[in-house]
């Protein structure tokens, strides 16, 4: 059988060669191989390293203090909950109603007053990514003109979902490496200067790849100066929750830019706080003149979803509205972000603390002022490499450390390698 | 500095722009209080009165046609309405199925406590991959033995042509891709966002209810050499209407002399005829020449996975060595459209196709399903013979998978939805897969109606 099929395809490409010009090349021989992910390729080579004191501290994903994943019990309840009820039908192009609605709580505030008079326009999608993406696809189609101002440094994807979406960029100063802090007058300045009526992306708390936060009072100034230039502001809240510990606290930014007037775009993501990752749950919103325009807008979404997917997926959706939407689930889940929060601040402190002891002649202050998953260490792409090839120690060449990844464990080695790379610098 | 006056005195443009659509969408409720809505609204945030919204010209997009539908459907109070329009397999009691392979999965999955939900992979999970290349192409594929393919795990069907048709936007030297007329509706709407420009080579023979070959033929014999093709793989959507395994000879041959690129789409494999592997011929058939193509494959009907998105695009290239690249460059293109794609659907694909028995079952309830739809078509084909309806009403066990393209027009349509609650697209084309036994009759009378009293 397979000498006769393979006399038939010899036949066959024997036909072909016959009936065309081409030879046996490919159509894809021009085809340059990618660079790396720099984020996802570092867990590929951690992953790779055989030493058994390796440490990840590169992709932001949560580890225990035992340094593995972490399935909330809120969600494995919810899980139970789910399976074998429910069918698997396709759900709306906008994805689920009452995960919408229950997300939209968490970041407008439960009686948002723009909830009730239905104002917001909102998708579900896929993940934080899935939400920045079709905001992006959204402004190029309904304000072509525009263009998108990124704070330097930002989650790197940030750009290339804008590129992909042939939205043009600008930057403003958002990170002090001085001080390892907040560039305030800079940022300021960037917004003054930036053309009235400007897109301006914000993370709303936990500020990837830094960790450094405006303060409320600066998120007041900003605000006041969004407000005066006109801009656009679009919040990418990826950390609710995950930041202090207390989402409604998380949520700060945005509930002060509501005060003030704005009419925002939000990107909620619950791969962090609910431990999603791979689930891909999120959800888009624009906020609206009236209920009218929310349609409008809504529909706008759909028609930019149905041609990248159709319509969201259906189970972590079903995960998220069953735990907020049961008020034992949803305390639950409440009670577990807080603990999340809480040990990654405990090891900001153990960390800080332990460079301290070992007598590093640098400051490191910045690793307790600093908020959320990251922590901007200040170190040189030459430093991180070192630490990598020398500790086995990986993380972004940026010197970004997933706070996520240090551990009771760990601490003690990681302040150790950190301070042998920096003490003579 | 933002004064209340100017935004509630008169009506700005995008006001009555509004107020315009809004009367032909909104229901009476709505009416007496949008104007109200409105100035309550402004008052309420006096910040932003005054100034527009950045979006206050986006006007409201049409209804999808397939899902207005359903919309439709579900507001007729009839008890002997019948939805015949979104293709979702439902059972002989009008349900929509889980098989049970896929929840003994589920349940495999929930209670396996060491699983976690991290991050899948960009090109997703790398078993699914595997298992879903060999189920299209056959487990001693050549093309698969020497690591000619690259397969990505993708959203379904829509999100497997779109990354491809992007890959293909900024990789290929072609930007046209020819479509079947008719197609899938989404099609032109995924390859144009995509960034490629979009043909039509004819397909569908209105007089035999049949394929156009020669206008096929001649329509990709004259398409620009290079050019991108599209094909339904099997049970083409909408009209049922495949080419024979002769038919398919000819166009291969075709394709490939004209250097033509085939991308298949693939959502119906083992759904058509109850055979993954005869589903899977036409792609085979490319695969064996040599030749490179890509292949969008969807789990939704034939494993009832709608909802949850799974899917996967291949793409066979002529050595290891590009199809490697190939893959470094899909990830390109979707590490900014959602960055990874999602775990469940994909982990319970993997966790039946490695399993012999859960797959061995999983094939026997796809037959069932299909077997199902089979004995629907020629349920409503005796029930028409039987009363005798005018014309001739062998396409509908001709035409093969979910749908039918009954060939009545859109008043014919009209007529069965006012007279008879039998809801289906304009286009004439019902999902088989809504009909059962005890509906049949009621579809069948309404048909006759149609077409003796409806021109």
């Amino acid at each position: 059988m397979a000498a006769v099929r393979a006399g038939v395809s010899s036949r066959i490409l024997g036909q072909s060669s016959a009936l065309g010009a081409r030879s046996m090349s490919s159509w894809w021989r021009s085809v340059e191989p990618a660079p790396k992910d720099p984020i996802l390729g570092v867990t590929e080579a951690f992953l790779a390293d055989p030493s058994p004191d390796k440490v990840n501290v590169g992709v932001g994903a949560y580890r225990d203090d035992n340094g593995k994943p972490v399935v909330l019990e809120c969600v494995r309840e919810a899980e139970q909950r789910i399976a074998g009820n429910l069918n698997m039908e396709y759900l709306p192009m906008g994805g689920s109603v009452k995960m919408v609605e229950e997300t939209l709580k968490l970041a407008y505030g439960e009686d948002s007053k723009f909830i009730k008079d239905k104002r917001i326009a909102a998708v579900q999608a896929l993940s934080g990514t899935g939400a920045c993406r079709l905001f992006a696809d959204f402004q190029k189609r309904f304000r072509p003109d525009s263009q998108i101002y990124i704070p330097v440094p930002t989650w790197a994807n940030h750009h290339n979902i804008w590129r992909d979406a042939h939205v043009p960029q600008r930057t403003y100063h958002y990170y002090h490496p001085e001080s390892k802090g907040l560039d305030f007058a800079a940022l300021m300045d960037d917004v003054k200067n930036a053309p009235n009526g400007s897109f301006f992306l914000l993370h709303a708390c936990a500020h990837n790849p830094t960790g450094v936060d405006p303060s409320e009072d600066q998120w007041r100034e900003i605000s006041y100066q969004i407000k005066v230039k006109g801009h656009f502001p679009f919040f990418d809240m990826a950390y609710q929750g995950f930041a202090s510990g207390d989402p409604e606290r998380d949520a700060k930014s945005i509930r002060i830019f509501l005060e003030d007037g704005h009419a925002i775009g939000i990107a909620q993501s619950y791969a962090k706080n609910m431990g999603l990752y791979g689930q891909r749950v999120g959800c888009l919103s624009v906020l609206c003149e009236d209920e009218k325009q929310a349609i409008a807008v809504k529909s706008q979404l759909q028609q930019l979803a149905r041609p990248m997917y159709s319509n969201p997926p259906v189970h972590g959706a079903l995960i998220v509205s069953t735990i907020l939407g049961n008020p034992d689930l949803k305390s639950l889940w409440l009670k577990e972000v807080k603990v999340m929060a809480d040990r990654i601040i405990g090891m900001r402190t153990a960390l800080r603390e332990n460079l301290e002891k070992l007598g590093s002649p640098l400051s490191w202050k910045h690793i307790t002022e600093q908020i959320g998953m990251f922590c901007y260490s200040g170190m040189t792409p030459e430093q991180v490499d070192r630490l990598t090839k020398e500790y086995h120690i990986y993380m972004t060449r940026n010197g970004r450390i997933s706070m996520a990844g240090v551990t009771t464990g760990n601490v003690g080695y990681l302040a150790n390698a950190i301070n042998e790379v920096t003490k003579s610098s | 500095m933002n004064t209340r006056a100017s935004a509630s005195s008169s009506s700005s443009p995008s006001d009555r722009r509004l107020s315009a659509l809004a009367r032909h969408l909104s229901s009476p409720s709505d009416a007496g209080s949008r104007g109200g809505g409105l100035s309550r609204s402004l008052a309420s945030s006096s910040s932003l009165a005054g100034r527009e919204s950045v979006f206050s010209h986006v006007t409201r997009a049409p209804e999808d046609p397939i899902l207005g539908v359903t919309v439709a459907f579900n507001k007729d109070p009839s008890p002997v309405k019948l939805n015949l329009g979104v293709g979702a397999y439902r059972t002989e009691e009008g349900k929509p199925l889980v098989l049970n392979v896929v929840r003994q999965a589920e349940q495999q999955l929930i209670n396996d406590r060491a699983r976690v939900k991290e991050y899948l992979p960009i090109v997703g999970l790398a078993e699914f991959n595997k298992l879903s290349a060999k189920l299209i192409f056959g487990a001693d594929s050549p093309a698969i033995l020497e690591n000619r393919v690259t397969t990505v795990q993708c959203l379904s069907g829509t999100g497997s042509l779109r990354v491809g048709g992007e890959f293909l936007a900024r990789h290929y030297h072609q930007h046209t891709i020819y479509i079947p007329k008719p197609t899938w509706g989404n099609h032109l709407k995924v390859f144009t966002l995509a960034g490629l420009s979009v043909k039509y080579y004819r397909y569908y023979d209105p007089a035999t209810r049949g394929l156009d070959f020669q206008g096929l033929l001649e329509d990709l014999g004259s398409a620009q050499l290079g050019a991108v093709v599209l094909l339904h793989a099997c049970a083409h959507n909408p009209t049922g209407v495949d080419p024979t395994l002769q038919q398919w000879e000819q166009i291969r041959q075709l394709i490939r002399s004209r250097r033509l690129l085939p991308f298949f789409d693939s959502a119906y494999q083992g759904f058509a005829s109850g055979s993954l592997d005869a589903d899977a011929q036409s792609i085979r058939s490319f695969v064996a020449d040599g030749g490179e193509c890509l292949v969008a494959q969807s789990y939704a009907k034939n494993m009832g996975l709608y909802g949850e998105r799974v899917g996967a695009l291949s793409i066979v290239c002529r050595t290891a060595d590009v199809a490697s690249r190939v893959e470094s460059q899909l990830k390109l293109v979707i590490r900014p459209m959602y960055s990874n794609p999602p775990i469940h659907g994909a982990s319970i694909v993997a966790a039946i196709l490695r399993d012999r028995e859960m797959y061995n079952e999983w094939t026997i309830e796809l037959k069932a399903m299909a077997d199902r739809i089979i004995s629907m078509r020629h349920q409503l084909f005796d029930a028409l013979r039987a009363r005798g309806t005018p014309g001739d009403w062998s396409h509908i066990i001709k035409q093969i998978g979910m749908f039918t393209f009954t060939g009545l027009n859109s008043q014919q349509v009209a007529f069965m939805t006012k007279e008879y609650h039998i809801y289906m697209t304009s286009d004439g084309r019902i999902s088989m897969a809504g009909l059962s036994s005890k509906t049949v009759p009621h579809l069948a009378d309404a048909i006759h109606a149609a077409v003796t009293r409806v021109v």
